[in-house]
Protein backbone atom coordinates (compact mmCIF):
# COMPACT_ATOMS: atom_id res chain seq x y z
CA UNK A 1 0.00 0.00 0.00
CA UNK A 2 1.34 3.47 -0.89
CA UNK A 3 1.33 5.93 1.95
CA UNK A 4 -1.20 8.74 2.03
CA UNK A 5 -2.39 11.65 4.13
CA UNK A 6 -5.34 10.70 6.29
CA UNK A 7 -8.18 13.07 7.14
CA UNK A 8 -11.10 12.56 9.49
CA UNK A 9 -13.46 15.51 8.93
CA UNK A 10 -16.40 15.85 11.30
CA UNK A 11 -18.71 17.69 8.90
CA UNK A 12 -19.99 16.84 5.42
CA UNK A 13 -18.97 20.29 4.14
CA UNK A 14 -15.36 19.72 5.18
CA UNK A 15 -15.33 16.18 3.76
CA UNK A 16 -16.74 17.40 0.47
CA UNK A 17 -14.22 20.24 0.26
CA UNK A 18 -11.32 17.81 0.80
CA UNK A 19 -12.78 15.21 -1.56
CA UNK A 20 -13.16 17.76 -4.37
CA UNK A 21 -9.36 17.93 -4.65
CA UNK A 22 -7.40 15.67 -7.00
CA UNK A 23 -5.94 12.30 -6.02
CA UNK A 24 -8.27 11.86 -3.07
CA UNK A 25 -10.46 8.95 -2.16
CA UNK A 26 -13.23 8.46 0.39
CA UNK A 27 -13.09 5.83 3.10
CA UNK A 28 -16.38 4.41 4.34
CA UNK A 29 -15.96 0.84 5.65
CA UNK A 30 -12.82 0.29 3.59
CA UNK A 31 -13.62 -3.18 2.20
CA UNK A 32 -13.25 -2.04 -1.40
CA UNK A 33 -10.78 0.80 -0.89
CA UNK A 34 -8.27 -1.06 1.30
CA UNK A 35 -8.22 -3.97 -1.15
CA UNK A 36 -7.71 -1.53 -4.02
CA UNK A 37 -4.88 0.26 -2.20
CA UNK A 38 -3.19 -3.06 -1.39
CA UNK A 39 -3.42 -4.09 -5.05
CA UNK A 40 -2.20 -0.59 -6.06
CA UNK A 41 -5.22 -0.18 -8.34
CA UNK A 42 -5.93 2.72 -5.95
CA UNK A 43 -3.11 4.99 -4.86
CA UNK A 44 -4.72 8.15 -3.51
CA UNK A 45 -2.55 10.87 -2.02
CA UNK A 46 -5.25 11.63 0.54
CA UNK A 47 -7.87 9.43 2.11
CA UNK A 48 -10.86 11.11 3.67
CA UNK A 49 -12.75 9.09 6.23
CA UNK A 50 -16.52 9.54 6.55
CA UNK A 51 -16.54 7.64 9.84
CA UNK A 52 -16.40 10.68 12.15
CA UNK A 53 -19.26 12.58 10.50
CA UNK A 54 -22.34 12.28 12.72
CA UNK A 55 -25.75 11.37 11.30
CA UNK A 56 -24.69 9.33 8.28
CA UNK A 57 -25.52 5.88 9.70
CA UNK A 58 -28.78 4.29 10.70
CA UNK A 59 -32.19 3.21 9.47
CA UNK A 60 -35.20 5.42 10.22
CA UNK A 61 -38.81 4.68 9.42
CA UNK A 62 -41.44 7.39 8.94
CA UNK A 63 -45.10 7.02 9.87
CA UNK A 64 -46.01 6.24 6.22
CA UNK A 65 -43.52 3.34 6.31
CA UNK A 66 -41.10 5.15 4.03
CA UNK A 67 -37.59 4.33 5.16
CA UNK A 68 -34.34 6.24 5.10
CA UNK A 69 -31.03 4.37 5.18
CA UNK A 70 -27.90 6.41 5.93
CA UNK A 71 -25.04 5.85 3.50
CA UNK A 72 -22.70 4.82 6.34
CA UNK A 73 -25.10 2.14 7.60
CA UNK A 74 -23.26 -1.18 7.79
CA UNK A 75 -24.70 -3.80 5.46
CA UNK A 76 -24.97 -6.07 8.53
CA UNK A 77 -27.36 -3.49 10.04
CA UNK A 78 -29.35 -3.36 6.78
CA UNK A 79 -29.61 -7.16 6.84
CA UNK A 80 -30.82 -7.18 10.47
CA UNK A 81 -33.17 -4.16 10.36
CA UNK A 82 -36.68 -5.41 11.14
CA UNK A 83 -38.24 -2.58 9.09
CA UNK A 84 -36.15 -3.33 6.03
CA UNK A 85 -36.81 -7.06 6.43
CA UNK A 86 -40.53 -6.35 6.49
CA UNK A 87 -40.96 -3.64 3.86
CA UNK A 88 -37.96 -4.22 1.58
CA UNK A 89 -37.20 -7.89 2.06
CA UNK A 90 -35.18 -8.06 -1.16
CA UNK A 91 -32.77 -5.40 0.16
CA UNK A 92 -32.28 -7.20 3.49
CA UNK A 93 -31.71 -10.45 1.60
CA UNK A 94 -29.18 -8.78 -0.70
CA UNK A 95 -27.27 -7.27 2.22
CA UNK A 96 -27.13 -10.71 3.87
CA UNK A 97 -25.47 -12.11 0.74
CA UNK A 98 -22.38 -9.91 1.00
CA UNK A 99 -19.13 -11.65 1.95
CA UNK A 100 -18.97 -12.85 5.55
CA UNK A 101 -20.28 -11.44 8.84
CA UNK A 102 -16.80 -9.99 9.43
CA UNK A 103 -17.02 -8.14 6.09
CA UNK A 104 -20.66 -7.09 6.64
CA UNK A 105 -19.68 -5.54 9.99
CA UNK A 106 -17.34 -3.22 8.04
CA UNK A 107 -18.93 -2.70 4.61
CA UNK A 108 -21.42 0.16 4.23
CA UNK A 109 -24.38 0.32 1.88
CA UNK A 110 -23.10 3.67 0.54
CA UNK A 111 -19.78 2.07 -0.40
CA UNK A 112 -21.47 -0.93 -1.97
CA UNK A 113 -23.39 1.44 -4.27
CA UNK A 114 -20.72 4.12 -4.86
CA UNK A 115 -18.16 1.48 -5.87
CA UNK A 116 -20.65 0.72 -8.70
CA UNK A 117 -19.81 -2.92 -9.23
CA UNK A 118 -22.58 -4.26 -11.51
CA UNK A 119 -22.65 -7.30 -9.18
CA UNK A 120 -23.15 -5.37 -5.91
CA UNK A 121 -25.62 -7.32 -3.80
CA UNK A 122 -27.60 -4.36 -2.43
CA UNK A 123 -28.26 -2.80 -5.82
CA UNK A 124 -31.14 -4.97 -7.08
CA UNK A 125 -32.98 -4.50 -3.78
CA UNK A 126 -32.52 -0.72 -3.97
CA UNK A 127 -33.73 -0.73 -7.60
CA UNK A 128 -36.98 -2.49 -6.71
CA UNK A 129 -37.40 -0.15 -3.73
CA UNK A 130 -37.22 2.75 -6.22
CA UNK A 131 -34.54 4.23 -3.96
CA UNK A 132 -33.83 7.95 -4.11
CA UNK A 133 -30.16 8.71 -3.54
CA UNK A 134 -29.42 11.91 -1.63
CA UNK A 135 -26.08 13.44 -2.55
CA UNK A 136 -24.28 16.31 -0.81
CA UNK A 137 -21.43 18.53 -1.96
CA UNK A 138 -20.00 21.95 -1.23
CA UNK A 139 -22.51 23.32 -3.79
CA UNK A 140 -25.55 21.93 -1.97
CA UNK A 141 -27.66 18.83 -2.26
CA UNK A 142 -29.31 16.90 -5.04
CA UNK A 143 -31.25 13.68 -5.38
CA UNK A 144 -30.80 11.05 -8.07
CA UNK A 145 -32.98 8.04 -8.62
CA UNK A 146 -31.00 4.81 -8.17
CA UNK A 147 -31.67 3.76 -11.77
CA UNK A 148 -29.98 6.98 -12.96
CA UNK A 149 -26.95 6.74 -10.68
CA UNK A 150 -24.81 4.33 -12.70
CA UNK A 151 -23.17 5.14 -16.03
CA UNK A 152 -20.99 2.03 -16.49
CA UNK A 153 -19.01 -0.58 -14.57
CA UNK A 154 -17.39 1.30 -11.67
CA UNK A 155 -18.87 4.56 -12.98
CA UNK A 156 -21.54 6.82 -11.50
CA UNK A 157 -22.89 10.33 -12.04
CA UNK A 158 -21.15 11.42 -8.82
CA UNK A 159 -18.89 14.43 -9.47
CA UNK A 160 -15.67 15.12 -7.53
CA UNK A 161 -16.63 16.19 -4.03
CA UNK A 162 -20.07 14.59 -4.12
CA UNK A 163 -20.92 12.29 -1.24
CA UNK A 164 -23.93 9.99 -0.94
CA UNK A 165 -25.64 10.76 2.36
CA UNK A 166 -28.62 8.43 2.34
CA UNK A 167 -31.02 6.25 0.41
CA UNK A 168 -34.71 7.05 0.73
CA UNK A 169 -37.11 4.21 0.08
CA UNK A 170 -40.45 5.93 -0.53
CA UNK A 171 -42.86 3.08 -1.05
CA UNK A 172 -42.91 -0.20 0.88
CA UNK A 173 -43.60 -3.38 -1.09
CA UNK A 174 -45.78 -6.00 0.55
CA UNK A 175 -43.75 -8.76 -1.11
CA UNK A 176 -40.20 -8.78 -2.45
CA UNK A 177 -37.37 -11.23 -2.93
CA UNK A 178 -33.72 -11.31 -4.07
CA UNK A 179 -31.87 -14.24 -5.55
CA UNK A 180 -28.10 -14.23 -6.01
CA UNK A 181 -26.96 -16.73 -8.61
CA UNK A 182 -23.66 -18.08 -7.34
CA UNK A 183 -21.69 -21.27 -6.89
CA UNK A 184 -20.58 -21.12 -3.27
CA UNK A 185 -23.00 -20.80 -0.37
CA UNK A 186 -21.13 -17.77 1.04
CA UNK A 187 -18.13 -15.65 0.01
CA UNK A 188 -18.91 -15.66 -3.67
CA UNK A 189 -19.73 -12.87 -6.11
CA UNK A 190 -23.02 -12.92 -8.00
CA UNK A 191 -23.03 -14.27 -11.56
CA UNK A 192 -26.29 -12.41 -11.67
CA UNK A 193 -28.63 -10.95 -9.08
CA UNK A 194 -32.39 -10.62 -9.55
CA UNK A 195 -34.87 -8.84 -7.29
CA UNK A 196 -38.62 -8.52 -7.64
CA UNK A 197 -41.12 -6.48 -5.61
CA UNK A 198 -44.90 -6.27 -5.88
CA UNK A 199 -47.99 -5.03 -4.15
CA UNK A 200 -51.26 -6.92 -4.60
CA UNK A 201 -54.74 -5.45 -4.86
CA UNK A 202 -57.38 -8.22 -4.70
CA UNK A 203 -54.90 -10.62 -6.26
CA UNK A 204 -54.00 -8.16 -9.02
CA UNK A 205 -50.34 -7.11 -9.23
CA UNK A 206 -49.59 -3.42 -8.83
CA UNK A 207 -46.23 -1.65 -8.56
CA UNK A 208 -44.29 -4.59 -10.02
CA UNK A 209 -40.58 -3.86 -10.00
CA UNK A 210 -37.79 -6.08 -11.26
CA UNK A 211 -34.12 -5.24 -10.75
CA UNK A 212 -31.27 -7.01 -12.52
CA UNK A 213 -27.62 -6.91 -11.45
CA UNK A 214 -24.52 -8.11 -13.29
CA UNK A 215 -26.31 -8.68 -16.60
CA UNK A 216 -25.57 -5.33 -18.26
CA UNK A 217 -22.89 -2.60 -17.96
CA UNK A 218 -25.02 -1.07 -15.20
CA UNK A 219 -27.72 -2.52 -12.95
CA UNK A 220 -31.09 -2.15 -14.70
CA UNK A 221 -34.85 -2.34 -14.21
CA UNK A 222 -36.72 -4.79 -16.46
CA UNK A 223 -39.53 -2.35 -17.28
CA UNK A 224 -41.12 -4.41 -20.10
CA UNK A 225 -41.51 -7.34 -17.75
CA UNK A 226 -42.90 -5.02 -15.06
CA UNK A 227 -45.49 -3.62 -17.50
CA UNK A 228 -46.61 -7.13 -18.41
CA UNK A 229 -47.24 -7.95 -14.76
CA UNK A 230 -48.96 -4.74 -13.66
CA UNK A 231 -52.76 -4.92 -13.63
CA UNK A 232 -52.85 -8.71 -13.96
CA UNK A 233 -53.18 -11.75 -11.77
CA UNK A 234 -50.16 -14.02 -11.82
CA UNK A 235 -50.56 -17.06 -14.07
CA UNK A 236 -47.95 -19.53 -15.28
CA UNK A 237 -48.23 -18.02 -18.74
CA UNK A 238 -47.74 -14.46 -17.51
CA UNK A 239 -44.78 -15.55 -15.41
CA UNK A 240 -43.17 -17.14 -18.47
CA UNK A 241 -43.72 -13.97 -20.51
CA UNK A 242 -42.23 -11.81 -17.76
CA UNK A 243 -39.18 -14.08 -17.54
CA UNK A 244 -38.60 -13.79 -21.27
CA UNK A 245 -39.07 -10.02 -21.25
CA UNK A 246 -36.55 -9.66 -18.41
CA UNK A 247 -34.03 -11.84 -20.27
CA UNK A 248 -34.53 -9.67 -23.37
CA UNK A 249 -33.70 -6.56 -21.32
CA UNK A 250 -30.36 -8.02 -20.25
CA UNK A 251 -27.16 -7.63 -22.29
CA UNK A 252 -24.81 -9.90 -20.39
CA UNK A 253 -21.17 -10.62 -21.15
CA UNK A 254 -19.32 -13.93 -21.22
CA UNK A 255 -16.46 -14.13 -18.78
CA UNK A 256 -14.41 -16.74 -16.98
CA UNK A 257 -17.24 -17.36 -14.56
CA UNK A 258 -20.07 -18.09 -17.01
CA UNK A 259 -21.27 -17.50 -20.56
CA UNK A 260 -23.63 -14.78 -21.75
CA UNK A 261 -26.12 -17.45 -22.86
CA UNK A 262 -26.20 -18.97 -19.42
CA UNK A 263 -26.65 -15.55 -17.83
CA UNK A 264 -29.58 -14.74 -20.15
CA UNK A 265 -31.26 -18.05 -19.48
CA UNK A 266 -30.79 -17.59 -15.73
CA UNK A 267 -32.30 -14.08 -15.83
CA UNK A 268 -35.41 -15.71 -17.27
CA UNK A 269 -35.48 -18.49 -14.65
CA UNK A 270 -34.66 -16.26 -11.67
CA UNK A 271 -37.14 -13.59 -12.72
CA UNK A 272 -39.86 -16.24 -12.65
CA UNK A 273 -38.70 -17.46 -9.24
CA UNK A 274 -38.35 -14.02 -7.64
CA UNK A 275 -41.67 -12.73 -9.00
CA UNK A 276 -43.47 -15.89 -7.83
CA UNK A 277 -41.94 -15.60 -4.37
CA UNK A 278 -42.66 -11.85 -4.14
CA UNK A 279 -46.31 -12.55 -4.98
CA UNK A 280 -46.42 -15.40 -2.43
CA UNK A 281 -45.14 -13.05 0.23
CA UNK A 282 -47.41 -10.11 -0.68
CA UNK B 1 3.39 11.45 5.31
CA UNK B 2 2.27 12.34 8.77
CA UNK B 3 1.85 9.61 11.33
CA UNK B 4 -1.20 9.79 13.50
CA UNK B 5 -1.69 9.47 17.22
CA UNK B 6 -3.74 6.37 17.83
CA UNK B 7 -5.11 5.25 21.15
CA UNK B 8 -6.06 1.60 21.17
CA UNK B 9 -7.56 -0.35 24.03
CA UNK B 10 -6.46 -3.90 23.32
CA UNK B 11 -7.58 -6.64 25.71
CA UNK B 12 -8.07 -3.96 28.37
CA UNK B 13 -4.61 -2.38 27.97
CA UNK B 14 -4.24 1.15 26.61
CA UNK B 15 -1.69 1.72 23.85
CA UNK B 16 -0.70 5.23 22.72
CA UNK B 17 0.91 4.80 19.34
CA UNK B 18 2.14 6.76 16.34
CA UNK B 19 0.81 5.00 13.28
CA UNK B 20 1.32 5.43 9.53
CA UNK B 21 -2.11 5.74 7.88
CA UNK B 22 -1.41 2.81 5.53
CA UNK B 23 -0.89 0.34 8.37
CA UNK B 24 -3.76 -2.05 8.84
CA UNK B 25 -5.11 -2.82 12.28
CA UNK B 26 -3.69 -6.31 11.77
CA UNK B 27 -0.20 -4.88 11.22
CA UNK B 28 -0.53 -2.58 14.23
CA UNK B 29 -1.57 -5.48 16.47
CA UNK B 30 1.14 -7.83 15.26
CA UNK B 31 4.10 -5.60 14.42
CA UNK B 32 3.68 -2.53 16.62
CA UNK B 33 2.10 -4.03 19.73
CA UNK B 34 3.59 -7.49 19.30
CA UNK B 35 0.39 -9.49 19.67
CA UNK B 36 1.06 -12.17 17.07
CA UNK B 37 -1.84 -14.46 17.99
CA UNK B 38 -3.94 -12.82 15.26
CA UNK B 39 -2.87 -14.35 11.94
CA UNK B 40 -2.46 -12.98 8.44
CA UNK B 41 -3.68 -15.42 5.80
CA UNK B 42 -4.95 -13.83 2.60
CA UNK B 43 -4.80 -10.12 3.47
CA UNK B 44 -7.84 -9.60 1.23
CA UNK B 45 -10.75 -10.24 3.61
CA UNK B 46 -11.40 -13.76 2.35
CA UNK B 47 -10.00 -16.17 4.95
CA UNK B 48 -10.96 -14.83 8.38
CA UNK B 49 -7.58 -15.69 9.99
CA UNK B 50 -7.20 -12.04 11.07
CA UNK B 51 -10.60 -11.83 12.82
CA UNK B 52 -10.64 -9.67 15.97
CA UNK B 53 -13.52 -8.14 17.89
CA UNK B 54 -13.85 -4.34 17.66
CA UNK B 55 -16.46 -2.75 19.92
CA UNK B 56 -18.24 -6.11 20.19
CA UNK B 57 -18.25 -6.94 16.49
CA UNK B 58 -16.10 -9.46 14.64
CA UNK B 59 -14.18 -7.89 11.77
CA UNK B 60 -11.32 -8.88 9.47
CA UNK B 61 -8.48 -6.71 10.81
CA UNK B 62 -6.61 -6.86 7.48
CA UNK B 63 -9.39 -4.67 5.99
CA UNK B 64 -9.25 -1.99 8.72
CA UNK B 65 -6.84 0.94 8.71
CA UNK B 66 -5.24 1.14 12.15
CA UNK B 67 -5.83 4.90 12.33
CA UNK B 68 -9.59 4.31 12.17
CA UNK B 69 -9.52 2.04 15.24
CA UNK B 70 -8.42 4.83 17.57
CA UNK B 71 -10.59 5.01 20.68
CA UNK B 72 -12.09 1.59 20.07
CA UNK B 73 -12.02 -1.50 22.25
CA UNK B 74 -10.32 -4.43 20.64
CA UNK B 75 -10.26 -8.03 21.79
CA UNK B 76 -7.78 -10.44 20.28
CA UNK B 77 -7.21 -14.13 20.93
CA UNK B 78 -4.70 -13.17 23.66
CA UNK B 79 -7.47 -11.42 25.60
CA UNK B 80 -10.03 -14.22 25.71
CA UNK B 81 -8.85 -16.21 28.71
CA UNK B 82 -9.76 -14.43 31.93
CA UNK B 83 -7.71 -15.12 35.10
CA UNK B 84 -6.01 -18.12 33.54
CA UNK B 85 -9.34 -19.74 32.70
CA UNK B 86 -10.01 -20.45 29.07
CA UNK B 87 -13.14 -19.19 27.34
CA UNK B 88 -15.63 -22.07 26.76
CA UNK B 89 -14.98 -21.92 23.03
CA UNK B 90 -11.20 -22.21 23.55
CA UNK B 91 -11.70 -25.17 25.88
CA UNK B 92 -14.07 -26.80 23.39
CA UNK B 93 -11.49 -26.51 20.57
CA UNK B 94 -8.99 -28.32 22.81
CA UNK B 95 -11.44 -31.00 23.91
CA UNK B 96 -12.62 -31.85 20.40
CA UNK B 97 -9.30 -31.28 18.64
CA UNK B 98 -10.75 -28.52 16.49
CA UNK B 99 -7.42 -27.69 14.84
CA UNK B 100 -4.43 -29.23 13.12
CA UNK B 101 -1.77 -26.68 12.18
CA UNK B 102 -3.67 -24.08 14.21
CA UNK B 103 -3.18 -21.18 11.81
CA UNK B 104 -6.90 -20.58 11.31
CA UNK B 105 -7.77 -21.23 14.96
CA UNK B 106 -7.51 -17.72 16.45
CA UNK B 107 -9.76 -16.41 13.68
CA UNK B 108 -12.28 -19.20 14.11
CA UNK B 109 -12.31 -18.73 17.88
CA UNK B 110 -12.82 -14.95 17.68
CA UNK B 111 -15.55 -15.28 15.04
CA UNK B 112 -17.25 -17.98 17.12
CA UNK B 113 -16.97 -15.94 20.29
CA UNK B 114 -18.77 -13.01 18.66
CA UNK B 115 -21.50 -15.35 17.37
CA UNK B 116 -21.93 -16.96 20.78
CA UNK B 117 -22.10 -13.56 22.52
CA UNK B 118 -24.78 -12.47 20.05
CA UNK B 119 -26.85 -15.67 20.17
CA UNK B 120 -25.77 -19.15 21.30
CA UNK B 121 -29.14 -20.57 20.18
CA UNK B 122 -28.15 -21.23 16.60
CA UNK B 123 -28.64 -24.47 14.73
CA UNK B 124 -25.68 -26.36 13.32
CA UNK B 125 -26.63 -25.09 9.86
CA UNK B 126 -26.75 -21.50 11.12
CA UNK B 127 -23.32 -21.75 12.77
CA UNK B 128 -21.92 -23.32 9.61
CA UNK B 129 -23.29 -20.47 7.49
CA UNK B 130 -22.21 -17.75 9.94
CA UNK B 131 -18.64 -19.10 9.96
CA UNK B 132 -18.47 -19.06 6.16
CA UNK B 133 -15.87 -16.27 6.23
CA UNK B 134 -13.32 -18.47 8.00
CA UNK B 135 -11.24 -20.89 5.97
CA UNK B 136 -9.30 -23.89 7.25
CA UNK B 137 -7.07 -25.80 4.89
CA UNK B 138 -6.37 -28.69 7.29
CA UNK B 139 -9.30 -30.02 9.26
CA UNK B 140 -12.25 -30.40 6.92
CA UNK B 141 -14.25 -28.33 9.45
CA UNK B 142 -16.03 -31.23 11.18
CA UNK B 143 -14.14 -30.89 14.47
CA UNK B 144 -14.30 -27.09 14.33
CA UNK B 145 -18.07 -27.16 14.06
CA UNK B 146 -18.27 -29.78 16.80
CA UNK B 147 -16.23 -27.50 19.07
CA UNK B 148 -18.44 -24.49 18.41
CA UNK B 149 -21.61 -26.51 19.03
CA UNK B 150 -20.15 -27.86 22.30
CA UNK B 151 -19.26 -24.35 23.42
CA UNK B 152 -22.76 -23.15 22.52
CA UNK B 153 -24.28 -25.93 24.58
CA UNK B 154 -22.05 -25.16 27.54
CA UNK B 155 -22.86 -21.44 27.36
CA UNK B 156 -26.60 -22.19 27.16
CA UNK B 157 -26.55 -24.52 30.17
CA UNK B 158 -24.41 -22.27 32.39
CA UNK B 159 -26.19 -19.04 31.46
C1 LIG C 1 -13.89 -10.67 1.16
C2 LIG C 1 -14.91 -9.76 0.53
C3 LIG C 1 -16.08 -10.30 0.03
C4 LIG C 1 -17.03 -9.48 -0.57
N1 LIG C 1 -18.19 -10.03 -1.03
C5 LIG C 1 -19.13 -9.24 -1.61
C6 LIG C 1 -20.35 -9.79 -2.08
O1 LIG C 1 -20.58 -10.99 -1.98
N2 LIG C 1 -21.26 -8.95 -2.63
C7 LIG C 1 -21.03 -7.60 -2.74
O2 LIG C 1 -21.90 -6.88 -3.23
N3 LIG C 1 -19.88 -7.05 -2.31
C8 LIG C 1 -18.92 -7.85 -1.76
N4 LIG C 1 -17.75 -7.29 -1.33
C9 LIG C 1 -17.54 -5.85 -1.53
C10 LIG C 1 -18.27 -5.04 -0.47
O3 LIG C 1 -17.74 -5.36 0.80
C11 LIG C 1 -18.10 -3.59 -0.78
O4 LIG C 1 -18.71 -3.27 -2.02
C12 LIG C 1 -18.66 -2.68 0.30
O5 LIG C 1 -20.06 -2.68 0.40
C13 LIG C 1 -18.17 -1.27 0.05
O6 LIG C 1 -18.49 -0.48 1.17
P1 LIG C 1 -17.34 0.11 2.09
O7 LIG C 1 -18.02 0.90 3.14
O8 LIG C 1 -16.43 -0.96 2.55
O9 LIG C 1 -16.64 1.04 1.02
P2 LIG C 1 -15.16 1.64 0.94
O10 LIG C 1 -14.19 0.60 0.55
O11 LIG C 1 -14.85 2.45 2.15
O12 LIG C 1 -15.40 2.63 -0.28
C14 LIG C 1 -15.56 2.12 -1.59
C15 LIG C 1 -15.60 3.28 -2.57
O13 LIG C 1 -16.87 3.91 -2.58
C16 LIG C 1 -16.76 5.31 -2.41
N5 LIG C 1 -17.71 5.71 -1.38
C17 LIG C 1 -17.93 5.07 -0.20
N6 LIG C 1 -18.92 5.68 0.48
C18 LIG C 1 -19.33 6.72 -0.28
C19 LIG C 1 -20.34 7.74 -0.12
N7 LIG C 1 -21.13 7.78 0.98
N8 LIG C 1 -20.49 8.64 -1.10
C20 LIG C 1 -19.72 8.61 -2.23
N9 LIG C 1 -18.75 7.68 -2.42
C21 LIG C 1 -18.56 6.75 -1.47
C22 LIG C 1 -15.32 5.59 -1.99
O14 LIG C 1 -14.82 6.62 -2.78
C23 LIG C 1 -14.57 4.30 -2.26
O15 LIG C 1 -13.74 4.40 -3.37
C24 LIG C 1 -16.80 -8.08 -0.69
C25 LIG C 1 -15.61 -7.54 -0.18
C26 LIG C 1 -14.68 -8.36 0.41
C27 LIG C 1 -13.43 -7.76 0.97
S1 LIG D 1 -5.96 -12.19 6.47
FE1 LIG D 1 -7.71 -11.00 6.79
S2 LIG D 1 -9.28 -12.19 5.99
FE2 LIG D 1 -7.51 -13.31 5.41
S1 LIG E 1 -5.93 -26.05 11.30
FE1 LIG E 1 -4.56 -25.60 9.70
S2 LIG E 1 -5.69 -24.04 8.61
FE2 LIG E 1 -7.11 -24.76 10.04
Amino acid sequence: MRNFEFFEPTTLAEASRLFAQEHTQLLAGGTDLVIGMKALTEAPQSVISLQKIPGLAGVTTESDNSISVGAMTKVRAVELSADIQQHHTALAEGAAEIGSIQIRNLATIGGNIAHASPAADTVAGLLVADAQVDIASADGERTVSIDELFTGPGQTVLAPGEIITRFRLPSPASGSHYIKHKIREVMDLAFIGVAAAVNLNDGVITDARIGLAAVAPTPIRATEAENLLNGNQLTAELLAQAGEAAAAAASPISDLRCSAEHRSEMVNVLTRRTVQEAVNRA
Amino acid sequence: MAKHHVNLKVNGDEHDLLVEPRKTLLAVLRDTIGLTGTKEGCSTGDCGACTVIVDGEAVTSCMVLGVTASGKEITTIEGLAGDGELHPVQQAFINTGGYQCGFCTPGFIMASKALLDENPNRSEEEFRHALGGNICRCTGYTKILEAVLKAAEEIRTTA
